[in-house]
């Protein structure tokens, strides 16, 4: 028995100082060294794609945002400010929070699943917003014609891009709330749009911080 | 060109890059675990272990190690969590409760890596990167030194020991998960993916104001959360935020990582028992359910749309505009066919289908290719049992690489395959006869009963994944799921060491004209079909009262 014990608490102190010898390796120098290199060669990567304008940090090129006017009433959501390029919905950002000392960029999805009310609600708001927001004299929107990452919530909440076919559905209203030519804005979205990777790796995108970006120059 | 054949070329630039690794890196780990070397960093390691390394184990004594290595683990990463109130570099943020860092700290040790809790929120540095991303290592090598075992108790040609598990352990660390998941984060960031150590902080936005961003080690806890098949995320969103996947790309690189390891053992297991053939009969096992399942999951994802879906356009809800719907399928299907459970798309709002999909890799054991080390040994006992069927047809004693499949090994097995979906089961119907557990629940109907079998499955398998609408953190789900991830991790092992053992004590049998040839196509095709029954008749009726009621009834 006392043989046994001690045999057991041996094996138990191999296990801590096996536990403890591959921490340093995995968790203090494995990480310290990725993020060397990676502070030596992608510094600008490695801290998050910032990208500025006008001397100023306007955001990440790899996390969307929201483009609202100013909330005027405490609790209501905010509207949309029509001037920019909106991106998609994002119903699902900041669920589960268990922590709120900061207000900080939490992700999330909705998971609500496809044959609930409640989604089939967010898709139909959503259309229907599509429509009423991007319908201006001269220029319906089709519902048939709107793509699905137009009235649905993204993976992380945070998606940056939108459709190219999405983007194509604004450009009329961005065109009239900036008194800029359709023809012009047009041409910014077809700039803006990247193509698959490689031809075959995802989806054709349009990044909408570096779109607004690049209104916001046009209008300057 | 269309977003199907995007996904199909997708599928198949995956299965080109796969076959370019598979025999260099089956081969090397064939190496790392034959070898009499010793490196010198090993050395140094063993040192600080204070165990010698060339000590041939008998199965009991590997098991002691493989259980009492994991329950410090468990131990050591339940009081980083509880003591983050107090350690430096912890954000500010709160020690974590009881409930949650047990379910935690089982989560990680047990290589699922199921999180009720939402990273950004919750975990500083110091939790992140010395506890959780530690354990994403070396829970994956615990994996594969237990597989590697099972692979010599075939290969033993005499009354033979399993190996020394502590070097099997280091090396698995050293020589094969630390150098790839080095060169991996570093592809990662030069690609967009966040490495840093800054702490909380305000960035501009285009329109005024701010948002509030957490810094971290997030490109080499992902490289490892991928290679490792884990699957914890650093951010609640995991795979799918884009500072842990920011490319189409990366997307297909981290899928590639997943996947990279589980597919070479098969070469490193045909090495190890003298046929790489016997390797090859297995790889066509795995890839003939993973092409199968990819096909399944893009038709349901891309044509069979219902209520909410149909009416958007698109099966889009929870899914990245850069991944698209093609991508996001591979994703879905090679992370429930592993143990890995990143997602870069949310399940949960995938077509009734597509989920029930998800949920069946993770039902059949996560063999097809499995996670790293785990899924070949549950390969291996569904080999055992395939040998059995076909051996009870033609009346004749079972044999599998040379050794009899007698009474003792196909009880192991029996036991084996009984363990998962017994915790699956019982603790499912369980929950769904309790009113608060049911509270827990998103959605209403056949997907809040879905959501709750997904959570069972996902814990007992060791996936990770979730159908994420279900609220996991009360004190119900912690302690269920935790337990379930460490029953489903460690009872299976058991059994796999004593067949290990079992099977290096007997003398190989002459291979003869009656020998079952289980390096042919029709041994390929017994064994697809023994899987795909067995897990079918086990799991149908659950399957039925969720996901197969959501998909039929639109």
């Amino acid at each position: 028995m006392n043989n046994s014990l001690r045999n057991t608490a041996r094996l138990l102190g191999a296990g801590l100082r096996a536990l403890l010898v591959l921490t340093l390796v995995t968790g203090v120098v494995y990480p310290l060294v990725v993020t060397g290199v990676a502070q030596a060669f992608f510094p600008g990567k490695a801290n998050g794609s910032r990208v500025g304008a006008d001397g100023k940090v306007v955001g990440s090129s790899l996390i969307g945002q929201s483009y609202d006017l100013p909330s005027t009433k405490g609790d209501q959501p905010p509207a949309p400010d029509l001037k920019w390029f909106q991106g998609r919905p994002a119903h699902g950002l900041g669920t589960n929070t268990v922590n709120t000392r900061y207000k900080l960029l939490v992700s999330g999805a909705t998971n609500l699943a496809a044959d609930t009310k409640a989604l089939r609600e967010q898709v139909e708001a959503a259309r229907a917003a599509v429509v009423e927001d991007n319908s201006v004299p001269g220029y319906t929107v089709e519902p048939s014609d709107i793509p699905a990452d137009a009235v649905t919530s993204s993976g992380s909440g945070l998606d940056p891009d939108i459709s190219p076919q999405y983007a194509r559905i604004q450009v009329h209203r961005v065109a009239v709330r900036n008194g800029l030519p359709v023809e012009r804005v047009a041409k910014l979205v077809e700039e803006h749009t990247q193509g698959r990777t490689l031809g075959f790796m995802g989806e054709p995108r349009v990044n909408v911080l570096a779109l607004n970006t690049a209104l916001r120059d046009l209008t300057a | 060109m269309s977003p199907v054949l995007a996904g199909v070329l997708q599928l198949l630039a995956l299965m080109a890059a796969l076959s370019l690794a598979y025999v260099p890196l089956g081969t090397y780990m064939a190496k790392v675990y034959s070898s009499d070397r010793h490196l010198r960093i090993e050395k140094w390691i063993y040192r600080g272990i204070g165990v010698n390394p060339n000590v041939r184990m008998s199965w009991p004594a590997y098991l002691r190690g493989v259980l009492a290595f994991s329950a410090v683990g468990v131990l050591l990463l339940y009081l980083l969590q509880r003591l983050q109130g107090v350690l430096p570099l912890s954000l500010g943020f709160r020690s974590i409760e009881p409930a949650q860092a047990f379910n935690t700290a089982a989560s990680f040790v047990t290589n699922t890596n199921w999180q009720s809790y939402a990273g950004e929120q919750a975990m500083g540095h110091v939790v992140q990167t010395a506890g959780l991303a530690v354990q994403n290592f070396v829970s994956g090598a615990v994996g594969i030194a237990v597989a590697v075992a099972l692979v010599r108790g075939f290969a033993a040609t005499r009354a033979g020991a399993l190996g020394n598990f502590w070097a099997d352990l280091v090396r698995g660390v050293v020589r094969i998960l630390l150098p790839i998941a080095m060169i991996a984060a570093i592809v990662l960031v030069a690609a967009g993916a966040l490495q840093n150590f800054s702490g909380i902080h305000a960035v501009g936005q285009f329109l005024g104001g701010s948002q509030q961003w957490n810094g971290g080690a997030v490109a080499s806890q992902e490289a490892i959360k991928e290679l490792a098949t884990n699957g914890g995320g650093y951010f609640n969103a995991n795979s799918a935020h884009p500072f842990e996947n920011p490319t189409p790309f990366t997307n297909l690189f981290e899928i590639f990582l997943i996947l990279v390891i589980p597919f070479a053992l098969t070469r490193t297991f045909g090495i190890m028992v003298g046929s790489v053939r016997q390797g090859y009969a297995i790889l066509a096992t795995m890839v003939t359910i993973w092409v199968g399942f990819v096909a399944l999951m893009m038709w349901t994802e891309f044509a069979h749309h219902e209520g909410a879906l149909r009416l958007a356009g698109g099966a889009m809800e929870g899914k990245e505009v850069r991944f698209g719907v093609g991508a996001s399928s591979i994703f879905a299907v090679s992370t429930t066919l592993t143990s890995t459970g990143a997602v870069d798309s949310f399940h949960s709002s995938f077509t009734g289908f597509g989920g029930g999909i998800a949920l069946l890799g993770m039902m059949l054991g996560e063999i097809a290719p499995g996670g790293v080390g785990s899924g070949l040994y549950g390969i291996l006992i569904m080999a055992i049992i395939a040998v059995f069927i076909a051996g009870l047809m033609v009346g004749r004693t079972p044999e599998y690489l040379g050794k009899k499949i007698r009474t003792r090994e196909i009880k192991l097995a029996a036991v084996y395959i009984l363990i998962t979906p017994a915790l699956v089961l019982v603790c499912t119907a369980v929950s769904m006869a309790l009113p608060s557990a049911r509270h827990s629940m998103l959605n209403p109907g056949a997907h809040g009963f879905s959501e709750i079998l997904y959570a069972f499955t996902s814990a007992s398998n060791n996936n990770g994944s979730a159908f994420a609408g279900l609220n996991a953190n009360t004190d119900w789900f912690n302690t269920m799921t935790g337990l379930a991830m460490l029953f489903g991790r460690f009872l299976p092992m058991v059994f796999v060491l004593a067949l290990a053992g079992s099977l290096a004590e007997q003398q190989p049998v002459p291979v003869t004209a009656g020998t079952l040839r289980t390096e042919k196509p029709l041994f390929t095709g017994l064994l697809v079909g023994a899987i795909l029954i067995i897990v079918g008749l086990t799991y149908f009726p659950a399957l039925a009262l969720g996901p197969l009621a959501e998909g039929l009834a639109s």
